[in-house]
Order: structure tokens, then sequence, then C-alpha cells
């Protein structure tokens, strides 16, 4: 049995540089930056004072603020890029397809905001001061728990985490259950909200954020050589990931093919890349493999590029076993030069533009990317973006605890 | 109406999201005003709070309208 082909037909997404898939890609490709100094907080004694926030989100175009007050704002990120992904592929729910519709949205960390908030509580009036929603606003399933309820979605609902890998993770493993035949829709993604005190305070803690405080904008910038950590950012990306033919019946736009799909494990250590980028490029032949494709057919990658010292050589080498001489001509770039590293959102939020890049044939920028630091010698798309020849994309991401995640979209013929 | 009543329908209004006219001194919090019994939970916890008392389990479950929340609470107070 051949396996049942799988396509985008939607695209949500809420960034530090738009609200909507829609305004972030067009200020994407405008080379704009979302980073800016954190004002949610008192940052003074942090050792990073900047960060890449979602700016002006009205959460009652989502929800009811009743609703909105049981859930953390991860899940109000996830919920408004699933709901303009939804419409965005014009799909309606109704009673004969509810059930082969499915969702599988993540997060790297969850509800932290929220858990600092019900620890306050605890820790100013006791047990008895915590909240009966504490639990269920700051889990991680419950994007895709709230989504099921909001629109009726009675298909697979689950939700993966693996840090940074989990947006990638959610689609690769949503695209497989269209696949086997699980599903017809799924609802896939990633959306994270860690931009409070512990989690500023935390990767600031591990040294894996920039600290350029006097320059927040210039603070992201993979593969040049003063780059000095990456740049915490919020929000959420979402695909509608659909069976082909079930999309031609119903006369969906298609985006593109989820071709294929990889993953693996460094095996190495906790937060540092494998010795030579190993564990991805791994990732990467295994999502060509799975994809039936060769090196040499990959246009764009949309690479991991946080703009930490190790990550990004690491990418770079890995690139270059994966893809050997083919290494030389692939446009490469880090959306993340604008809108900073968004963790369990970031591979939801660049499978959004990689498609929106096989769509408008253009590789979006790497902003900030100077002068290219030692071992990274790829052809970066540095500033500017560049109209091009796009047949097929690779979206990378990569997480703490070695984990890898690689996704490939093909234009349809 | 009360002080005490005017700040329990206050209460009830900003923690179930509904409108002012909704809540009648008889309405209930689950069939009439559409919480859910979490809702009801955070509700008690909000009226705690308000009137700096702590209402056991077994008088919060007791407490359905605005009208039994004031009577409750004006029986502590006194």
């Amino acid at each position: 049995m051949s396996k049942r082909r799988v396509v985008v037909t939607g695209v949500g997404a809420v960034t530090p540089v738009g609200l909507t898939a829609v305004s972030s890609w067009e200020n994407i490709l405008a080379s704009k930056s979302g980073v800016a100094p954190i004002t949610a907080f008192d940052v003074s004694d942090f050792s990073v004072r900047f960060g890449a926030s979602v700016k002006d989100f009205d959460v009652t175009t989502v929800l009811s603020r009743k609703d909105a007050k049981k859930m953390d704002t991860f899940i109000h990120y996830g919920l408004a890029a699933a709901k303009e992904a939804i419409e965005d592929a014009g799909l309606e729910i109704t009673d004969e397809n509810a059930e082969r519709i499915g969702v599988a949205i993540g997060s790297g960390i969850g509800g932290l905001p929220g858990i600092e908030a019900g620890y306050d509580s605890f820790l100013n009036g006791g047990p008895r001061r915590i909240s009966p929603f504490f639990v269920p606003s700051n889990i991680i399933n419950m994007i895709s728990g709230n989504l099921s309820i909001m629109y009726g979605l009675k298909g697979p609902n689950t939700a993966i985490v693996t840090a940074c890998s989990t947006g990638t993770h959610n689609i690769a493993a949503a695209g497989r259950m269209i696949q086997y035949g699980d599903a017809d829709v799924m609802i896939a993604g990633g959306a994270e909200m860690a931009t409070s005190p512990t989690g500023l305070g935390g990767f600031a803690a591990a040294r894996a954020l920039s600290t350029r405080n006097d320059d927040p904008e210039a603070a992201s910038r993979p593969w040049d050589k003063d780059r000095d950590g990456f740049v915490l950012g919020d929000g959420a990306g979402v695909l509608v990931l659909e069976e082909y033919e079930h999309a031609v019946k119903r006369g969906a736009t298609i985006y593109a093919e989820l071709a294929g799909s990889g993953m693996s494990s460094d095996a190495y250590h906790m937060t540092l890349p494998s010795e030579g980028g190993e564990g991805a490029a791994r990732c990467m032949r295994n999502a060509m493999n799975d994809a039936q494709l060769n090196p040499e057919d990959i246009d764009y990658i949309n690479a991991h590029g946080t703009s930490t010292p190790a990550g990004d050589v690491a990418e770079t080498m890995a690139i270059k076993r994966a893809m050997g001489d083919s290494a030389k001509s692939v446009a490469v770039s880090s959306t993340k030069s604008a809108i900073g590293h968004l963790l369990g959102a970031a591979g939801g939020v660049e499978a959004v533009f990689s498609v929106q890049a096989i769509r408008d044939q253009v590789a979006p920028p790497t902003l900030n990317l100077d002068n290219p630091g030692e071992g990274c010698d790829l052809d970066y798309v540095p500033h500017t973006a560049r109209q091009m020849k796009i047949d097929v994309s690779m979206s990378n991401s990569f997480g703490f605890g070695g984990t890898n995640g690689t996704v490939i979209f093909k234009k349809i013929s | 109406m009360s002080d005490i009543e005017a700040r329990v329908r206050e209460i009830v209004v900003e923690q179930l999201g509904v409108n002012a006219d909704e809540v009648t001194a008889d309405a209930s919090f689950i069939d009439d005003l559409g919480a859910d019994s979490l809702d009801t939970v955070e509700l008690v916890m909000a009226l705690e709070e308000a009137f700096e008392c702590e209402i056991p389990d077994e008088e919060a479950e007791k407490i359905t309208t605005v009208k039994e929340a004031v009577a409750y609470i004006n029986s502590v107070q006194s």
C-alpha cells in the first residue's frame, strides 16, 4: 500500500513581528526585528534585559475573558495561531468529519508564568490559595485540549514535548498519523511563552542567552563572528495538515506537501550539540530518506540557527555532512535573527515560514550577519530576502537533551 | 442593597464573566450563570479573600447563589 500523502492547507502564527502568519511573514521579508527590551516585569537585576516578546496581542479575539483567565499565555498564543490556520484552510468541522480531525500542538516548557504565579499564591496564602485552575491552565497538552473543545475536534489529541524540537516533532508525528490513517486532518505545531523571571533567569544562568543589552535588535546574529547566544522569544506557529485527496476533494488551497520528516538523538550532552553536528546530520538524512529526496533537491533550509557560538558551527558542519557538495549551493537562513528563539514554538513558526517560502518563491533573510564566524561558510542569505526558485524547503529544530527534528516541504506538482 | 451584597455581586461578575444585570440575588451560579464546579471553587476563594474569612468546604458547597453567599458572610461577620 502506498503511503497517504500529506499536504499543508492552512497556516497560522503569533510572533514577535506579527499577530498573524500573514503579517509575520511580511515583516520577516522586510528584515524587521522583533527584539526589544523586556517591559513585562522588572528586569533590572537580570544579566539579560531584552527578548522577543509578542506585542499588542488581544486575547479576546480568540477567547472570552472568563475562559482566557483559565489558561496561561502560551495557550492563548497557540489557540490564536490554530484559529488562524483553521480559518486559512477554510476547514469546516461537521458531525461527519469531526472524528477524523485531530490536534498535535506542544510547548517546550508550558505555563511557566502561571506556575510562578501559582507558587506565589501558595507562599503568600498557603495551600487554600492555590487556584483550582492552577493545573489545567499550565500543563502543556491544554492547547490541544482546549482547541478540541472549541472546535469539536474528536480525532487524535496529543502534545509532544521535546524542548526546542517540539513544534517540528508535533508536525512530523501529525503527518505520520495522517499517513497511517488515524486522521484525515491534523492541526499541528507549537507555542511558547516562557519570558518570565525564572524562564529568562534560567536560560541566562545556563549562559545560553545573548547579553547584548545595549543593542537588542543586533543580538540575534546567527553565524556572525560576534554572536554570543540566543534571544528568548515567544509566540506560536501552527499548520493544518491534510490528506491530499481530502484536500483536493474539498477544493482547498494547498501550500505544499509535507514530503517527509526525520528525527534523531545526539546521545551526547544535555545542552551541547554533538561533535561535528553528527546527530543533526543523521536527522537531516533521515528526513531526506523519508521524503525520497536527494541533497541536490533541497533549495532552502530554514536552519535551527539560534545564534549560539557552538550550535551555529555544529549545524553548519551537519549540513555539510548530510548534503555533501550540495551544501555549497543550498540557501540557508535563520529567521531567529528577527524573532529570536521561540523554543517549543520555533519549529511551528519556522514550518509556517518554510511553506510560505515555497508559495512565494523567496528565502527569508538572516539579519545581523555582518561577518561570518570561523567555520561558518554556507550561503546564509544575509540581511535581505532573496527571490529564488524554491521547490523544496527543509526546516531544522534541535533541542536540549540532544533531540533533533527535521521536516521537508515540497511544492505540489 | 447592603455593601456586602454589592461587593458579592461585583465578585460574581468578575469571576464568572457575566453581565451585572444577570446577577440577581437568586441566580444560581451553576444553572443560571454558566459556572462549572471549578469556577465555583475559585469564586469561593475570591469571596474569602474579599471578606477576609475562611469558608470551610462543607459550607462552600451550600453557597450556590448571591443570596446564600451574603447570608453566610453576614453570619460569620456578625
